[in-house]
């Protein structure tokens, strides 16, 4: 009895260290990490890139953009890709924790359109390339919300009392912030002290109608209807549209608020410490494809910041104007970048001080 | 008289009863419903268990979850186990230290372990350049081993008191080395509580969400970890599958701690 | 009996390795800046959160005292059933203890939703609606769902353990049914109260997942304060530290205090009793 004891340890042993060494693998050529949002790319490219290359993906994903931060920051952990936000990318670049990457080995980059080059988070463009960009707007539920609303067209929409506990917000300070400020009509980058704390007064003085913080919960959520108006990305907007299915265009609405709103870009990035540099470009190289970038651009519904995947999208999500705005309506937007030191601290203290009020 | 104070009694147990297992039976069975809707049902279905078991990330993390709770399990048992021999042993004064210092991983919260830990490593991992403490599977486990001996050693001790000494010392006089007398006297008699030591272990680690959380790598997060990541997004009823599938599991492992420790009171019960 | 103290040796370095040091390094951190010199600003910054230490406390221990209304009165009617009534009962409590929290806090996710399963029946019986979901309020329920067992099982213990011919011979003497509980029951279960006081406080005062999946974010208490610091939204890993260094202490005190009100404590027998 004890021998079976012994020997059927023994080998639980051996099969759970296998499987430890199968999941943890020796980190080699063979083995990228990935690190992106919730809901962030075409599930079928992982595979596609896969058989392309050899090399397997572990994919995990991270709900903002700050825990993103935190995460890597924290160390302990290797990463290949990771793919913040614009303002992050030139913070991330500052405080040494992103890898130049060789273009060399990203032939595709070519297929980047000249304004998405040289941004001004990363000026010389030696540490990013564009994975998707798009803007914020509200999107509300037209059942509950009233159509005459004079508040439609304007963040004043998500301070409204009328729909006290309907309203959801950003979980993360960035964002949650600039909504504030640009409801107030200041630019999203001030670094007036006064300016961010009465923006923090705003969102403590909205709290009480807020019924929850969230970010991917908020396609849930509006959906299922257990809220009726969000912050929420243009393309998200188009997602939950397509997943309501006929009709769900005249059950939700959408606007980008008259105040003025965000233009965010999301960069492919690799971060410091990378133990596969090499097939990182690989992944990079293997998106920018602007056949891939379609697929998932299509099925992410952002936009894409290549003229060439663009073109082989669909007509409705290939000339829409919520997506691609040009011209005059591009200057309702503006970019986050990068806040000095202290004004972070101060975000970071008064994010506290909003989720604990 | 005493009737009479019965059925309140049992009517207040049965309404704790129902509070408790209320939600976890509704849980299970909308993971037969077939719409997404948490509260309407619209008839059966197996299919959130379908696409559960075409999950890959979930199939990743299960084996993940038992590959760290066998290995935890088995390590802290043998661990813990010697860990009791040697502490019935020592003095009182020593003894009474190293049981202190047993309760701190029980008493710290599960958030104080997971963090403090993760700092070593983190610590270990860039500091002294040691990439094995990378956040990965060998963190994990170190973790699990680390919170599950105490209970080793909290199960496998009352045994060691219980037992006759006066057995071990005979079958040392009667020329037993001190490995014999341990396999062939001691043993015995504190089996069950080792069992009970590795059960135990083994349901920590697999209920487990905070401390692998903290200690985990990106490449081994353990299904508690999936599962609450999976509440801070979209919300499917392939959680509710996932559940179920855990509650039976647990629910058996659970049976069988206690069918055991029935017949093992049984059996002293009949001494 | 002669078995050798050196096989407890592999364990105590465990201890110095993953449990002392690891605790060190935590000092080491909550006593550090950024740049790795020492310095007390972290604990001096602290104070802005006190709100959020005085809402977990408040939390914690009114989760805490509605576990042990309800919770005394189970073990009580539990440790008055039969022999094989009492077994069952013990199983039925364990099961849902030994189950996955995570599973147990969601459950009540499905049933607080605005649109769940509490407010669909509801409105069927033509009550009114009842907004719980992301307020204290649910992240209470969730707490006191989950740390209920916490609570019997210890007080149920101590009270089986109590010895009949006691009680026979308080009635013997002519004490009342409720002076035979307030003289020898009540005084008699109170290491088990104890036991089961801290085994909820704690997990109660310091959990981040039960209040990130119920109370959407909106009111955070110190597990989410710490975890907001390592891995969530205001990454500084240094006052992570010595929010984590304060709690412990606090939770320390807490436990000695409550401890003292019973004395004959035992080595470990505040966990396992």
């Amino acid at each position: 009895m004890k021998k079976i004891i012994y020997a059927a340890s023994c080998l639980l042993l051996i099969a759970a260290m296998l499987i430890c060494a199968s999941s943890c693998g020796t980190k080699s050529n063979d083995v990228i990490n990935v690190f992106n949002w919730g809901e962030y790319i075409d599930s079928s490219l992982i595979p596609e890139f896969e058989k392309e290359t050899g090399i397997h993906v572990n994919y995990s994903t991270a709900p903002t953009c700050e825990e993103m931060y935190a995460k890597i920051r924290n160390g302990g952990v290797n990463y290949d890709i990771v793919v913040p936000s614009d303002y992050m990318v030139s913070r991330m670049i500052e405080e040494g924790m992103l890898e130049k990457i060789d273009f060399d080995n990203v032939p595709n980059f070519k297929y980047v359109d000249e304004s998405f080059r040289n941004p001004e988070y990363d000026p010389e463009n030696e540490y990013s390339v564009p994975y998707q960009w798009g803007t914020v707007g509200v999107v509300y539920n037209k059942d509950i919300v009233d159509e005459n609303e004079s508040d439609i067209g304007s963040w004043d929409l998500l301070w409204n009392q009328k729909y006290s506990k309907q309203i959801l917000m950003f979980d993360n300070s960035r964002d949650a912030i600039g909504i504030a400020l640009k409801k107030m009509g200041k630019s999203y980058n001030v670094t007036s002290e006064d300016d961010i704390r009465a923006a923090a007064q705003l969102l403590i003085d909205e709290k009480p109608l807020v019924q929850a913080y969230v970010q991917d919960q908020i396609f849930d959520k509006i959906e299922g209807e257990e809220a009726a108006i969000a912050p929420c990305y243009a393309g998200d907007y188009f997602l939950m549209c397509e997943e309501l299915g006929e009709g769900s265009e005249e059950k939700l609405g959408f606007f980008t608020p008259e105040e003025g709103s965000n233009l965010y870009v999301d960069a492919m990035c690799i971060p410091a410490g990378s133990q596969n540099k090499e097939g990182a470009e690989k992944f990079i190289n293997f998106i920018c494809d602007p056949k891939n970038m379609a697929v998932n651009t299509e099925y992410i519904y952002y936009s894409t910041a290549e003229s060439a995947a663009r073109d082989l999208l669909p007509d409705g999500m290939k000339h829409s104007s919520v997506m691609y705005p040009s011209g005059n309506e591009l200057n309702q937007f503006e970019t986050f970048t990068n806040l000095p030191v202290n004004c972070r601290r101060l975000y970071d203290k008064l994010w506290i001080k909003i989720m604990s009020a | 008289m005493k009737k009479k104070r019965a059925v309140p009694s049992k009517v207040y147990m049965a309404v704790v009863f129902i509070f408790m297992y209320a939600p976890i039976v509704l849980l299970m069975i909308f993971s037969f419903n077939n719409s997404k809707s948490r509260s309407v049902w619209r008839g059966f279905t197996l299919k959130w268990y379908r696409s559960l078991i075409h999950n890959d990330t979930i199939i990743h993390a299960l084996e993940v979850t038992l590959a760290v709770s066998i290995l935890a399990a088995l390590i802290a048992t043998i661990l813990g186990t010697s860990a009791a021999l040697g502490i019935f042993a020592m003095r009182r004064r020593p003894r009474q230290i190293t049981m202190n210092a047993n309760n701190i991983p029980m008493m710290n919260p599960d958030i104080i372990l997971g963090v403090s830990l993760m700092l070593m490593f983190i610590f270990m991992a860039r500091t002294m350049h040691l990439q094995i403490f990378r956040l990965g599977f060998l963190t994990l486990l170190i973790a699990h081993i680390t919170f599950n001996t105490p209970y080793v050693i909290l199960s496998v001790m009352p045994r060691l008191r219980q037992m006759d000494q006066k057995q071990y010392e005979a079958a040392r006089d009667l020329g037993a080395t001190n490995m014999q007398a341990f396999r062939l006297v001691v043993l015995p008699q504190i089996k069950s509580g080792i069992v009970t030591g590795l059960i135990l272990s083994f349901t920590m680690s697999i209920d487990d969400v905070v401390v692998s959380y903290f200690t985990s790598g990106p490449t081994t997060e353990t299904l508690g970890v999936i599962i609450f990541g999976m509440t801070r997004k979209r919300i499917s009823p392939e959680i509710n599958a996932l559940c179920t599938i855990m509650f039976v599991v647990v629910l058996l492992l659970l049976l069988l701690i206690n069918y055991r420790e029935l017949k093992v009171n049984e059996e002293e019960a009949q001494e | 009996m002669k078995t050798t103290k050196a096989a407890a040796y592999p364990y105590v370095l465990w201890l110095i390795l993953f449990t002392a040091i690891p605790m060190l390094i935590v000092f080491y951190y909550a006593f550090t800046n950024e740049a790795g010199s020492f310095t007390l600003m972290n604990f001096k910054d602290m104070a802005d959160y006190s709100i959020v230490f005085f809402n977990s406390f408040r939390l914690a221990i009114i989760s805490t005292l509605i576990c042990l209304v309800l919770g005394y009165p189970m073990a009580y009617a539990m440790s008055k059933l039969g022999r094989r009534g009492r077994t069952a009962a013990m199983i039925m409590i364990m099961v849902p203890m030994w189950m996955n929290f995570l599973l147990r806090t969601y459950a009540w996710l499905t049933i607080l939703e605005n649109n769940g399963l509490l407010n669909a029946f509801l409105s069927a019986v033509h009550m009114p609606e009842l907004h719980i979901i992301n307020t204290p309020a649910a992240v209470g329920i969730g707490m006191v769902y989950n740390y209920l067992p916490f609570m019997i099982l210890p007080i149920y213990n101590s009270l089986e353990a109590i010895d009949n011919s006691l009680i026979e011979a308080a009635r013997d003497m002519g004490c009342s049914s409720s002076q035979v509980f307030t003289k020898v029951v009540l005084p008699l279960s109170i290491p088990g109260t104890v036991s089961g006081i801290i085994m909820v406080f704690i997990p109660a005062v310091s959990t981040f997942v039960i209040s990130k999946i119920l109370g959407g974010g909106a009111s955070i208490l110190i597990g989410d304060l710490i975890e907001m610091q390592f891995l969530g939204g205001t990454y500084d890993a240094n006052m992570g530290a010595a929010i984590s260094l304060v709690m412990m202490v606090i939770i320390t005190l807490f436990t000695m205090i409550t401890n003292k009100i019973d004395k004959d404590n035992d080595e470990g027998s505040v966990l396992m009793s």
